[in-house]
């Protein structure tokens, strides 16, 4: 075994330890952002400043029962979760997430910072998160109970309105960079106009960028628009009947897929690992950074906006998102093709 | 020959999968083995070298199609379909019937074989192997004009479609 196949499964662990972390550190950061926000201290008791609730909340789920409601489809019950998480891992495995490195001199030919590198990778993304919605369908269905249908019946209407205006918003970077790999579209946005402006995509796509996030925070069922749990209404939606492990798996999901919408951002909009200051071995941190910001933008949008209602949801991603994002593509294409970029 | 025998798995599971979503009472079940037959004819794509055409297979059929279907399975609450309790007297339920329908069974199957036999000449047109980038590329390009009329008279008949479901779906006197 060489030791470049090694220093490659080593990426491939560190990236699948990093999403793991990721959610749990989210669920440490939603609590505290949502306690400063509320003017109160949140999660402080275990660990200092309550760093060690995570720990702490998943210790309690692994103790508690799991149960099962009489009515439930055995086998889809018990496959919905693990289809939810599978599908968020899965669609980080073309993220890159940072430049290529020799690990300072340790390798003769420099290895890639990122699980693979597909040269269709944005479509995988895209493809993999789709599936994602199946878990949260199925879960409602196989439940046998009307809260989780009907947060099940909401996620599938959500997803596919919004996945069409975050496909066009997309489409308009893919002609941006003229390819659709993630590498190749960071590696377009590297170098600056004017010697001071960074040339990111988010300058020549204000309103894509925000078509994305818009669309992403509805693709991931966060407030305002997380309507398959609403909890004023439907108990906990989807996952109404779901407990211990089980129902911990969701949140899992939802986390890492927020991630992976922050960091295909990332790699889209904000010049991925290119930024000033840092030499380009360590532009790793920079795109730590950036993913980190547009997180912290998602949870801050969860305390802030109250929850539309469901038909004003329908309204704004048909009658005004997609439109918008249609709009951007026409315009992006025609200057694409009049200045030949 | 492990090229082989990952073909032989996908096309396996694709024939299983498809053949199992006929026998299932259930029609939630149905929907999902056609998911992973579509998942596993994905995969006889990327054998095919053509990463463009699997990835749309995925976005298209198994992450809308389907979930269009599964909503409708949903909304519609379908109950297990039971053995016992067909209706004979249903007039596509005689056997005079079901004989038709194993003659026509068998006309498509011969139909199927001469298509599939006097395929051995056509080639796919130049430049939409190998490489992803330049094949979508090159897609695009005979798409918007070797086969402009086809493209164009599939998006009007999408088009109609799309507007016969919307005046289906209106009731009398509504106004948005």
């Amino acid at each position: 075994m060489d030791l470049r196949f090694l220093v490659q499964l080593g990426i491939i662990g560190l990236t699948f330890f990093m999403l793991i972390n990721a959610s749990a550190l989210l669920v440490y950061a939603e609590r505290k952002v949502m306690g400063f926000m509320q003017q109160r201290y949140g999660p402080y008791l275990v660990g200092p400043h309550g760093l060690l609730q995570p720990l702490a909340d998943i210790l309690k789920l692994l103790m508690k029962e799991e149960l099962r409601p009489k009515g439930a489809d055995r086998w889809l019950f018990t496959l919905a979760p693990v289809l939810a998480v599978t599908a968020a891992f899965a669609a980080f495995a073309t993220v890159p997430w940072g430049a290529e490195t020799t690990l300072f001199g340790l390798l003769d030919e420099p290895v890639k910072l990122g699980v693979s590198d597909v040269n269709v990778g944005v479509l995988v993304v895209f493809a993999i998160t789709s599936m994602g919605v199946y878990g949260i369908v199925l879960a409602g269905w196989s439940s046998n109970s009307k809260y989780s249908l009907m947060g099940g019946l909401r996620a599938s209407a959500q997803m596919i309105s919004y996945e069409l205006s975050y496909a066009t918003a997309l489409a308009a970077v893919i002609l941006l960079a003229g390819s659709l790999s993630l590498r190749e579209t960071v590696d377009a946005q590297a170098g600056y106009w004017f010697g001071f402006i960074p040339q990111w995509f988010i300058f020549l796509q204000p309103l894509g960028f925000i078509i994305y996030v818009i669309a992403g925070v509805a693709e991931t069922n966060r407030a305002p628009f997380d309507f398959p749990e609403a909890e004023q209404e439907l108990v906990a939606g989807y996952n109404t009947e779901y407990s211990s492990v089980r129902f911990a798996l969701f949140p899992q999901a939802e986390y890492i897929n927020m991630t992976t919408m922050s960091a295909v951002a990332t790699d889209l909009y904000l010049g991925g690992w290119h930024g000033p200051f840092l030499p380009p071995e360590y532009g790793w941190i920079w795109f730590l950074m950036k993913v980190s910001a547009i997180l912290f933008v998602y949870i801050w949008v969860r305390w802030t906006v109250p929850r539309y209602r469901y038909d004003q949801l329908m309204q704004f991603g048909w009658k005004w998102l997609f439109p918008a994002a249609v709009i951007n593509l026409i315009i992006t294409a025609a200057a694409v093709l009049y200045f030949n970029v | 020959m492990s090229e082989a025998l990952v073909f032989y798995f996908l096309a396996g599971l694709a024939i299983m999968a498809s053949a199992l979503v006929i026998g299932q009472r259930n029609p939630m079940y149905s929907v999902l083995l056609l998911i992973a037959s579509f998942g596993a004819l994905a995969g006889l794509y990327i054998q095919l070298d053509a990463p463009f055409v699997a990835v749309a297979q995925i976005i298209i059929y198994a992450g809308a199609i389907m979930v269009l279907f599964l909503f409708v399975v949903m909304l519609l609450n379908a109950p297990q379909e039971d053995a016992a309790g067909w209706d004979r007297s249903h007039p596509l339920r005689r056997p005079g019937m079901s004989r038709i329908g194993a003659l026509l069974a068998l006309l498509l199957v011969v139909q199927l074989a001469w298509a599939v036999l006097s395929m051995s000449g056509v080639e796919a047109p130049a430049g939409t192997g190998g490489d992803a980038v330049s094949s979508v590329r090159a897609l695009g390009r005979t798409l918007f004009t070797d086969y402009v009329f086809a493209f164009e008279a599939t998006s009007i008949l999408i088009l109609v479609a799309m507007i016969g479901a919307v005046m289906l779906a209106r009731r009398e006197g509504d106004e948005a």
